[in-house]
């Protein structure tokens, strides 16, 4: 076995733009069940949106990159008060159930081929970080750098550098938030609304706002994630919503640090199963093929979220009192 | 609190007889032909009802009488089939429960609802009214919102200080017993700075040391110019502190009159003590130091 080239990609995991895209959805889920108790199955919905939002206004509209960000950013923003609205009044697990189908329409429609002359239907879309100037937007001359594990060339810096200022925004801006007196009613909001309600607040635009702060992140995940690589329909299924999820309930999700640790350790894990496993296969020490290896880190990481709710529900950094799920 | 003197209670509430519906001289509430069913049950059918401003109110009446249904009815938690009521002269049909919250009328749950991981000064800082922070624009600041933030604390301490909870003001709510739960719930409805505190069963669950000084609590309200409207069970209770007593059954107000009168009425004995007429409530509930001070006097 070649344990140094497993080493290595798996310390490369550590820091890669799909890490930060995924911690900012994380964090965005935090703001939605750690801080408010909203149940948001449907996070891959706002990464698309977000995508998508950038990427066609640009080819399609001919926005530069930050209009089409900002453009991808007002999407999940509108996405974010289409689910609020109608679902915020009813019972919790309704906005599940809403969130987690909307997030598959919104895939469909991205899918379909409908509309593919702005949507590239399953082709996805490719190109606008060229058109839109993101590309050249970047301050770095071309070469190589970091060391070991760490090396990058100047595309993938710049698009590192950016997305982690985005991330120590997001992050200033949760946390600026729950410190606050707002804070304060959206985990009262979280513990009993009805109770929330009685102390005179208005409990829907409270929501309303925590949805739509969260939807915000996540779409801003989506969108580094689509500075990045391509936009494509194949990427924002639900199993990836299930991933940040597990992220986050790694790390902790009445924590403002734990969605973004949590997303790390699991893209690190992701790469050093993705590594190992088929490696184990080839030497014959697992009894399958190298491509079902591969699928197997699903199947490892679903058995760690099952053990991970059992028997440590607040997360690495959580404080066991603040999050539970059984009440 | 003692309760060696008795509490001066406040007559001269209502104008003619004391009977269900009378007027009030000065009315805080008032009722019209409030009416809700449960599919065909019937919980909740008040023709007309008054409840007098700056006095204690006592709601008694046996299980599913339907007072806990008029409460929620009352503060936006549920709406009427029909109905109209009016609050200080104003309309609050169709008012969202925050607002009516925000007008000044507060309540309580008959089931406590602390927010169990929330320290118990944060449960208290939350039922202050018109906070800047509570803004998520200016949330982002805290020069805006800081000094309100530290004034709120203060006035939250003081009154976890009068209710016995300053010691656990950093514990989570969910620490707390039962009987400290309905004090910090009531506590953190005074946070709000009510004018119509409505407390449901405040009493139920809490120890007979601690009702003692809830019963100074509720007492106290009444001095500061609040008006009080509670539902309990403990005769003895309604009869040490309630200036006027409303009867409930089946959804409709059975009887209405000063506490000494009306518990001798029989619709009252009927509907509400029925076969427990002989037994003595309060030595039920074990709350036996009240009664011996009544007794006393
Ligand atoms: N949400 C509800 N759905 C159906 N029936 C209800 C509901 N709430 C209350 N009831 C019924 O209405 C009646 C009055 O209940 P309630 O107001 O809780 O009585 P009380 O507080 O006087 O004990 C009871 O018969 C109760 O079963
Ligand atoms: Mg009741």
């Amino acid at each position: 076995m070649d344990w140094g080239t497993i080493i290595n990609n798996t310390l490369a995991g550590l820091l890669t733009p799909t890490t930060i895209a995924f911690a900012l959805a994380a964090l965005g889920l935090a703001m939605h069940f750690g801080f408010a108790g909203l149940l948001n199955f449907g996070i891959a919905g706002f990464m698309a949106i977000g995508a998508y939002g950038y990427a066609i206004s640009v080819l399609t509209f001919g926005f530069p990159w930050w209009g089409g960000m900002i453009v991808g950013i007002i999407g999940s923003i509108l996405f974010a008060i289409l689910l609020g609205v109608p679902t915020l009044r009813l019972r919790g697990d309704y906005l599940a159930i809403v969130t987690i189908a909307a997030a598959e329409i919104v895939r469909l429609l991205f899918l379909t081929t409908a509309f593919t002359d702005v949507t590239g239907s399953a082709d996805g879309l490719f190109g606008y970080n060229n058109s839109g100037g993101f590309t050249s937007a970047n301050p770095f001359p071309p070469g190589s750098y970091g060391w070991g594990p760490w090396t990058y060339n100047s595309e993938t810096l710049w698009v590192l550098t950016f997305g982690l200022g985005v991330l120590a925004v997001c992050v200033w801006f949760l946390w600026a938030l729950m410190r606050s007196p707002w804070g304060r009613v959206i985990k009262g909001i979280r513990e009993d609304e009805e109770a929330i309600r009685a102390l005179g607040k208005n409990v829907f635009a409270y929501k309303l706002q925590a949805l739509i702060i969260g939807g915000i992140f996540g779409g801003m995940g989506g969108i580094i994630y689509a500075a990045f690589a391509n936009v494509s329909p194949g990427v924002y299924v639900t199993s990836i919503t299930f991933f940040i999820w597990t992220s986050l309930l790694l790390g902790g999700a009445a924590t403002i640090w734990g969605p973004v640790i949590g997303a790390v350790i699991f893209w690190t894990l992701q790469a050093f199963l993705s590594n190992i496993l088929p490696e184990l296969a080839l030497a014959g020490i697992l009894p399958v093929s190298g491509t079902q290896a591969a699928t197997l880190r699903f199947v490892l990481v679903g058995i760690g979220l099952m053990l991970l709710v059992i028997y440590r529900p607040q997360g690495i950094f959580g404080d066991k009192r603040e999050l539970t799920f059984v009440k | 609190m003692s309760n060696s003197d008795s509490p001066i209670k406040s007559i001269g509430l209502h104008i003619g007889e004391a009977a269900p519906g009378c007027k009030k001289t000065d009315p805080m509430l008032v009722i019209d032909h409030v009416k809700k069913s449960f599919g065909g049950l019937t919980a909740v059918d008040v023709e007309h009802l008054e409840i007098p401003k700056n006095a204690i109110t006592a709601l008694i009446g046996p299980n599913g009488a339907g007072k806990t249904t008029l409460f929620n009815l009352l503060t936006g938690f549920d709406t009427p089939d029909t109905g109209a009521w009016e609050f200080l002269g104003t309309s609050l049909s169709g008012v969202p429960s925050y607002k009516v919250a925000q007008m000044g009328q507060v309540r309580t749950f008959q089931l406590t609802k602390a927010l169990s991981l929330l320290t118990v000064l944060d449960n208290m800082k939350l039922g202050a009214k018109n906070q800047v922070g509570e803004s998520i624009f200016r949330a982002l600041f805290p020069r805006a919102w800081r000094k309100q933030d530290a004034e709120i604390e203060l006035k939250a301490i003081e009154l976890l200080k009068r209710f016995n909870l300053e010691a656990k003001q950093a514990d989570f709510a969910a620490s707390l017993s039962g009987g400290q739960r309905k004090l910090l719930e009531m506590a953190r409805a005074l946070m709000t700075d009510p004018v119509l505190v409505m407390l449901d069963e405040p009493m139920a669950g809490v120890n007979p040391a601690l009702t003692q000084s809830l019963l100074g609590h509720v007492l106290n309200l009444k001095k500061e110019g609040m008006t009080v409207l509670f539902v309990e069970h403990d005769m003895h209770m309604v009869r040490h502190i309630a200036d006027w007593v409303v009867v409930m059954a089946e959804g409709k107000v059975v009887a209405e009159g000063p506490p000494e009168t009306v518990m001798n009425e029989q619709a009252v004995i009927d509907a509400y003590l029925g076969a427990h007429q002989d037994t003595d409530l309060g030595v039920v509930t074990g709350r036996i130091s009240v009664i011996d001070q009544e007794k006393e006097k």
